[in-house]
């Protein structure tokens, strides 16, 4: 197996006294497509600036491409591409003119920025819009844009913050079909996201993260297996009479939550418990079969969700 | 009309906008008064008393007008006009572009117009405010010798108000690329410098005199000399001041209700 | 390798600089062209209304000033190199303080930057370069209109363009460092605030002779008056001895802001 790319030991940020990232361990493979999963707040972004090289850990170790980030910043971010969770183009350069100078920043030569500035406008449908004002872009073409121009420099790793929160379905789906290339290319990529479709998508392992520490790590698949049932089964009783309504579903499948709007049960087969449900009597306004998604895995091990 | 609802009159409603100004500039209160105050302090000295050692020839009209008295009400009216610009420019495209209150505002019952009649009168008090303090501290320089000298605070309102119509200019721009800093370095630094501020307009070249006739900051730095230490002019010249300088002010306010209107419509 | 050191220590230059300023300082060459250069070019009549405005319209009340060496000179040869100091040291106000504060807070300029092999060092110095050569045109063609008005007084004139961009590489690198500090809107007004009166009364328009001695004393503790004493003393050829003093005023001030400067930006961007 070759040398992981990333290895974080007992990695911590401290902010005065709240740790934003307290104590988390991870390697990531040559390759690998690793993804941090977790709620707003939990440590996501801040352990994605410490990859960065732009922030300073305040314990633990850290090693980037073998080189520790403290010493060796730039050179580091000279092997990295960065897209950070809020578009930063330079709004006072065009289109084609952001990638160039950007380019330039790494101390590339101007022709070979130039020539890969027209394959990735290429790679990101945005050939047509080298001249355009960046203001005058709609907001998945200006996150195409950022993830083109963090990949000006061949980057061996590529670090994406919550690549399409805020996009809409379709800017979605576009986007991940421009990662899924990267992937199959061979580029290593990280990112965070708290969408697990998203990461169900886009990620071969991945860890789950709240409150600055790790809750579980594997494939999206193995995650599911592990802490959820095969199926959920959502009943909804109004938000009267959910909570009684749940004293009454006890013991149907294997577990069971109570959210404000709606009752999660989590069985093998939803179409049973549902059976189970009418049998004892209950009536729910809606109901709801579907498979088990990172979204219960995070239920079960935070007791929260994760999109609050 | 509902019952429930009692529909306030149209300059009660104007006075909304003028509160929400104010309530917004509380942030600022710091160095709001420390340029209120610190502005004609140090420009009097620097001007008035140090610059004053050098100049050696009258430059007033008649003799025995010192310099101090000279610049002092040119002083004002540009303190005036200078608190104006900032609202008839950063003020309205703040307002409708960068932080849009008044898109939000007409948004509720109130119009373009109450909004910019809001606007303008939340301009009047910071005149009023800056240009107060101006005089007082004239007055602490000894730069008043005349009893009507009070009035030189209505010249130099009269001379921010004129400068109305750059508000409506500012209501029509669509993307903010530097327009302001241009506006200030080709338009209003020249009018600060040659409307007869710093030294007499006789002092220019007969041929670019008339950018003073044109320069409401020359009005009203003469209309505030008359009060400060006048008359020194016929009659007629003084009026003429005050008739050109109340033509401008209400003919860009006019203008600026419709540029709005025309902008919040869209 | 992987180092595992409990408390990390701080990287040494290398950490800090990639030797790459050059593309900082052609991004803003290039952001320059495609958006404001018109503001960039207007700038450069600030300081000849002013000439044309104090020193020929109201100079022709004052029968002319002493220079240091106690020569009569006419009032517009005296404020002058005044005005060209203070366009040096405005120039560079502003390019590191609203420019750089926007770029910081508005624009997410640096954090972009920063993402690359570059370091905070590369773009201090790039954003500095920058404002250094317009400060270097500017100052050029104001030289060109006091030569055209017969206010350089003796060829040493020519040395006052090497002396304003000391002067502007003085108040940049410094002002980078204060921008820094700088969160809202109110704080930076202060700067302007604190501006006013270094104008006024650092013998831009009158010798600082005419205040008690106290205050002479604070006026020459500030930079400003060293630059105007320095550029008048070249422009008008009264040179003395005391400008050495105001050439190394600028040296120490230079070294003191780009260290504090680069300190500050590695603790906003790499912390």
């Amino acid at each position: 197996m070759p040398a992981p790319v990333i290895v974080a030991t007992d990695l911590v940020k401290k902010y005065k006294d709240f740790a934003a990232v307290d104590g988390i361990t991870f390697e990531v493979a040559p390759g690998e497509s690793f993804g941090l999963l977790g709620p707003n707040g939990a440590g996501k972004s801040t352990t994605m600036r410490m990859i960065g090289a732009v922030s300073t850990r305040s314990s633990g170790s850290l090693s980037i491409l073998g080189l520790d980030p403290n010493e060796h910043g730039p050179a580091i971010r000279s092997q990295l591409g960065v897209v950070p969770q809020q578009d930063n183009l330079d709004t006072e350069l065009r289109v084609r003119d952001n990638l160039l100078v950007y380019g330039r920043y790494f101390g590339l030569p101007r022709a070979q920025v130039a020539a890969r500035a027209d394959e990735l406008l290429e790679f990101a449908q945005l050939s047509d819009r080298a001249k355009a004002k960046v203001d005058d872009l709609s907001g998945g073409m200006k996150r195409r844009l950022t993830i083109a121009r963090a990949l000006i420099n061949e980057p061996r790793v590529l670090l994406l913050d919550e690549p399409t929160t805020g996009l809409d379905p379709q800017a979605r789906h576009i986007l991940w079909d421009r990662l899924y290339r990267l992937r199959e290319q061979g580029t290593t990529l990280v990112l965070t996201t708290h969408y697990m479709d998203e990461a169900e998508q886009l990620a071969d392992r991945l860890i789950v993260v709240d409150k600055g520490r790790i809750m579980a790590e594997g494939s999206p698949a193995s995650l599911i297996r592990e802490h959820s049932s095969r199926e959920v089964l959502e009943v909804r009783f109004g938000s009267e009479r959910n909570a009684t309504a749940a004293a009454d579903l006890a013991g149907i499948g294997d577990r069971l939550e109570v959210l404000p709007d709606r009752i999660l049960l989590y069985a093998h087969s939803g179409e049973e418990a549902l059976a189970e449900v009418t049998r004892r009597g209950l009536e729910p306004i809606t109901s709801l079969v579907r498979r088990s998604s990172l979204e219960d895995v995070f239920l079960k091990l935070t007791g929260r969700s994760l999109i609050e | 009309m509902s019952a429930v609802t009692a529909e306030p009159r149209s300059h009660a409603r104007a006075w909304f906008v003028t509160e929400h100004k104010i309530r917004a500039m509380r942030g600022y209160t710091g160095t709001i008064i420390a340029t209120t105050i610190g502005t004609p302090l140090l420009y009097l000295f620097a001007f008035g008393v140090g610059l004053a050692t050098l100049i050696t020839s009258n430059v007033g009209p008649v003799p025995g007008i010192s310099y101090l008295e000279f610049v002092a009400p040119a002083l004002l009216a540009t303190a005036a006009v200078l608190v104006a610009m900032e609202e008839y420019t950063f003020g309205i495209l703040l307002g409708l572009k960068w932080n849009p209150i008044f898109v939000g505002m007409n948004s509720t019952p109130l119009t373009a117009r109450q909004i910019v009649d809001g606007l303008m009168l939340f301009i009047g008090i910071r005149m009023l405010i800056t240009t107060t303090v101006y005089f007082v501290v004239m007055l602490a320089f000894g730069a008043v010798p005349s009893g009507w000298g009070i009035l030189t605070i209505v010249a130099g309102m009269l001379g921010g108000f004129a400068f109305a119509p750059v508000a409506a200019y500012s209501a029509t721009i669509q993307e903010d690329r530097g327009q302001f800093a241009i506006l200030q370095r080709t338009v209003i630094l020249p009018l600060t410098l040659f409307s007869g501020t710093v030294f007499p307009l006789t002092q220019l070249p007969a041929f670019l005199q008339w950018i003073g006739w044109l320069s409401p900051l020359w009005h009203a730095s003469e209309l505030g000399r008359q009060f400060v230490y006048g008359p020194t002019e016929p009659i007629w010249l003084t009026v003429a001041h005050v008739v050109y300088l109340l033509a401008l002010g209400v003919i860009g306010w006019q203008l600026c209700v419709r540029t709005v209107a025309r902008r919040l419509n869209k | 390798m992987t180092t595992t050191l409990d408390r990390p220590r701080s990287g040494g230059v290398k950490a800090l600089y990639a030797g790459n300023a050059r593309a900082v300082v052609g991004r803003g060459l290039l952001a320059t062209r495609s958006t404001n250069w018109i503001i960039v070019l207007t700038g450069v009549f600030e300081p000849i209304f002013y000439l044309l405005a104090m020193g020929i319209g109201l100079g022709s009340y004052i029968s002319g000033v002493t220079d240091a060496r106690g020569d009569q000179i006419p009032y517009a040869a005296f404020i002058a190199p005044a005005l060209l100091a203070v366009s040096a040291m405005n120039g560079a106000v502003y390019d590191s303080t609203w420019n750089v504060f926007f770029k910081m807070h508005f624009g997410k300029l640096y954090q972009g930057m920063l993402a690359t092999s570059l370091g905070p060092l590369d773009v201090a110095l790039g954003e500095i370069s920058l404002a250094l050569l317009r400060g270097a045109a500017y100052g050029t063609t104001f030289l060109l209109v006091m030569q055209a008005l017969g206010l350089n007084l003796s060829w040493t004139a020519l040395l006052a363009l090497p002396a304003i961009l000391l002067i502007a590489f003085g108040f940049a690198s410094l002002g980078m460092g204060i921008t820094s500090y700088l969160k809202t809107f109110q704080q930076m007004d202060w700067i302007q605030f604190v501006m006013l009166p270094m104008f006024l009364f650092s013998a831009t328009f009158y010798p600082i002779t005419v205040y008690p001695e106290p205050i002479q004393w604070v006026v020459q503790a500030l930079p400003l008056w060293h630059g105007v004493e320095l550029v008048r003393g070249l422009t008008t050829g009264a040179l003395t001895w005391a400008m050495l003093v105001h050439l190394g005023y600028f040296l120490v001030m230079i070294a003191l802001g780009l260290i504090f400067t680069t300190r500050r930006l590695r603790a906003l961007f790499l912390d």
